[in-house]
């Protein structure tokens, strides 16, 4: 990577009036990410706060029951605020202390990213605002009550389809109105250069907690690793660190919503063109004339139009493979994993548990699967159960 | 040759903004006539996009009743060729860079050489990113407008040393939209970038009242109206050419 590109993909589109913010923030960054005493107060955080290293539990029985390759599962959801957002959070609000910034504004679809920006605002003493789609505020309503607990305002965005994508353009526009002051804690492996390299840089640490881990437990490196896929910052943590390990199989697993063959999905790689937005190059769903399409998959956290461009760029060198999860296969993923390991994963997460399901059996069980469960599903509890038809009251 | 220099040859020039589609591109073409008819300079037409992560509310919503009448660039072109047929005014077009990728740069800038059209305003392309078009632009005869903002300080000298037709000096921080005050020392930005070019300088962002277009015009060549203008054609719809006219004319009264 130079200058933000990955291969074609990356780069800078965005109004002139946020380019010296952006130029700031990579400066800063260069110079914090190799200083000691910021690194050491990032990992006390990390450590005592997030709660980090986060497990790599051994999966016996979801093992046992597909009959096939060893599964073992990142503990992202362990993590404080509940998913690996929380890693790049921290990183992020850190850094833009230092910069002298008194407020840290966020985008946020399923609300992780939002509870995890305000957590991390509360405890650094900075103002924070949240935007999140209209649609979203609705099926993510307990993020929205969490995010107003920790001191956060959050915006609810009644502008286009109401979701993650509506969320980015605000908080970017807001971006733009107050600058000077503002932090834009960016929540995914998107936008303009430097956003992708920095929280590709902060989740990282997924990637390299599992190779300690793994060959700790087994020896030797995993064969497949497995992440969900929406903007993609959970899977690029987890596949950084084992992108020179050709023996290592590195899956994305995108929305397919009802189906890649109907409109209603957020498939970027399978079924998007490659094209320029939220300031980067990259793929996105978008119509023949070049307007940004309505995306639909039942996780909030995954219904975004686009993909980070470090995503776009693994795909186009063929050293990472992303595959379409529809919501009906993620939902039997959320109920197979709750019932057979008692641990019940965010629906963005059971994407990539779904993948698992299929792969595991076909392998022998000499082969090792990671999933990054990338948060957990409490929030996603009332969704699951509206799908299901089932009613619950509190 | 771009004519954009014209605008700015006889006074202070009046630049208004208006979204192709809004509400039809037939009505597109009436606005655009009336406008010019009432003195303005320089007709800046919006090519709708989905996402216009630079504009605010008024024309976030021009640009959602243009997409919902299926308003592509093909018709948008056509509309300026008919146009093209009663007024040679320079004509500019302010887009997002994704329609324009989608469409090919190479035909997109061909298509504007074909229609007259004389230069391109894209937001989210800066400066660095700016290179991507400028061949295109070079090889049809297409100004590409670039940007200053209050925040580009340090930026002035290489972003106004390329620049072409005009420099669009952004008065305020946010994103477009009708403002009571602009508090930005205008003066000083405008100065900075006297220093680096001739291409004349045109304010935008904010402005709507003749107050606020005769005092940025005591230090700029042209004043840019264009949420005052989108918030006409969404409260009179159909029937906005003659209130158009009738604020393009104070507008270009205020500043001559």
């Amino acid at each position: 990577m130079t200058n933000g590109r990955y291969g074609k993909h990356g780069g800078q589109y965005i109004p002139e009036i946020l380019m010296n913010a952006i130029i700031e923030l990579e400066e800063s960054y260069n110079y914090y990410k190799n200083d000691y005493s910021f690194n050491n107060e990032l990992n006390s955080l990390l450590r005592e706060y997030a709660g980090r290293p986060s497990l790599l539990y051994y999966a016996k029985k979801m093992t046992e029951d597909l009959g096939g390759a060893k599964i073992y599962l990142k503990r992202e959801d362990l993590n404080h605020t509940g998913s690996h957002k929380i890693n790049n959070v921290l990183g992020q609000v850190l850094l833009a202390k230092k910069m002298g910034k008194k407020r840290v504004i966020a985008e946020t679809g399923a609300g992780q990213h939002g509870v995890a920006t305000a957590t991390a605002a509360a405890l650094m003493g900075m103002e924070c605002e949240i935007f999140m789609g209209l649609e979203d505020t609705k099926r993510q309503a307990l993020n929205v009550f969490r995010m107003e607990l920790l001191g956060a305002k959050v915006h609810a965005v009644a502008s286009g389809t109401q979701t993650l994508k509506d969320a980015v353009n605000e908080t970017m526009r807001e971006w733009a109105t107050r600058v000077g002051d503002t932090h834009y804690v960016l929540g995914s492996v998107m936008g303009p250069h430097p956003f992708p390299m920095i929280v590709r840089d902060f989740q990282s640490i997924i990637g390299k907690e599992v190779r300690e881990q793994i060959i700790d437990k087994e020896g030797r490196l995993p064969d497949i690793a497995i992440a969900c896929v929406g903007g993609g910052s959970n899977a690029m943590g987890l596949f950084y660190d084992f992108i020179n390990d050709p023996s290592v199989e590195l899956i994305g697993c995108e929305a397919a919503g009802k189906g890649i063959d109907t409109e209603y999905h957020a498939a970027t790689i399978a079924k998007g063109q490659l094209g320029i937005f939220h300031g980067m190059k990259s793929y996105f769903c978008q119509d023949e004339n070049g307007q940004i399409a309505p995306v639909y998959s039942i996780s909030a956290g995954l219904d975004y139009p686009g993909i980070g461009p470090e995503h776009a760029h693994l795909n186009d060198i063929k050293r990472a493979k992303y595959v379409p999860i529809t919501d009906a296969q993620a939902i039997n993923a959320f109920e197979y994993l709750s019932k057979v390991e008692g641990i019940i994963p965010a629906i963005e997460s059971s994407h990539a548990v779904a993948h698992a399901m299929e792969l595991a059996p076909k392998l022998s069980s000499d082969k090792i699967i990671v999933i990054c469960l990338s948060g957990r599903g409490d929030k996603d509890v009332a969704a699951i159960a509206k799908y299901m038809g089932v009613e619950i009251n509190e | 040759m771009s004519k954009i220099k014209n605008a700015f040859a006889n006074g202070k020039a009046f630049i208004g903004f208006l979204t192709a589609g809004d509400p039809s591109l037939d009505k597109t073409e009436e606005f655009i006539l009336s406008m010019v008819e009432a003195g303005a300079d320089l007709i800046e037409i919006g090519i709708p996009f989905s996402d216009p992560i630079a504009e605010g509310e008024v024309i976030q919503r021009a640009n959602e009743r243009a997409l919902s009448v299926n308003t592509t660039l093909n018709k948008i072109f056509n509309m300026v060729k008919s146009v093209r047929l009663k007024t040679q005014i320079p004509i500019v077009f302010l887009t997002y860079l994704n329609p324009v990728f989608t469409y090919g740069y190479d035909h997109f800038f061909r298509e504007c050489n074909n229609n007259d059209i004389d230069g391109v305003i894209i937001p989210d392309i800066p400066f660095e990113e700016k290179e991507e078009l400028t061949p295109f632009g070079e090889k049809y005869s297409i100004d590409i407008i670039s940007l200053i903002a209050p925040t580009s300080q340090e930026r002035i000298d290489k972003i106004a040393k390329k620049a072409q037709g005009y420099v669009y000096c952004v008065s305020s921080m946010g994103v477009t939209g009708v403002r009571s005050e602009i508090k930005t020392d205008l003066s000083s930005i405008i100065s900075d970038i006297r220093n680096v070019t001739d291409v004349p300088i045109a304010v935008g962002f904010g402005i709507s009242t003749p107050e606020q277009a005769a005092q940025i015009s005591s230090y700029a060549d042209g004043i840019i109206v264009g949420s005052a203008i989108v918030k006409i054609i969404e409260e009179h719809g159909e029937n906005a050419a003659k209130p158009l006219y009738e604020y393009v004319r104070a507008m270009k009264g205020a500043i001559s």
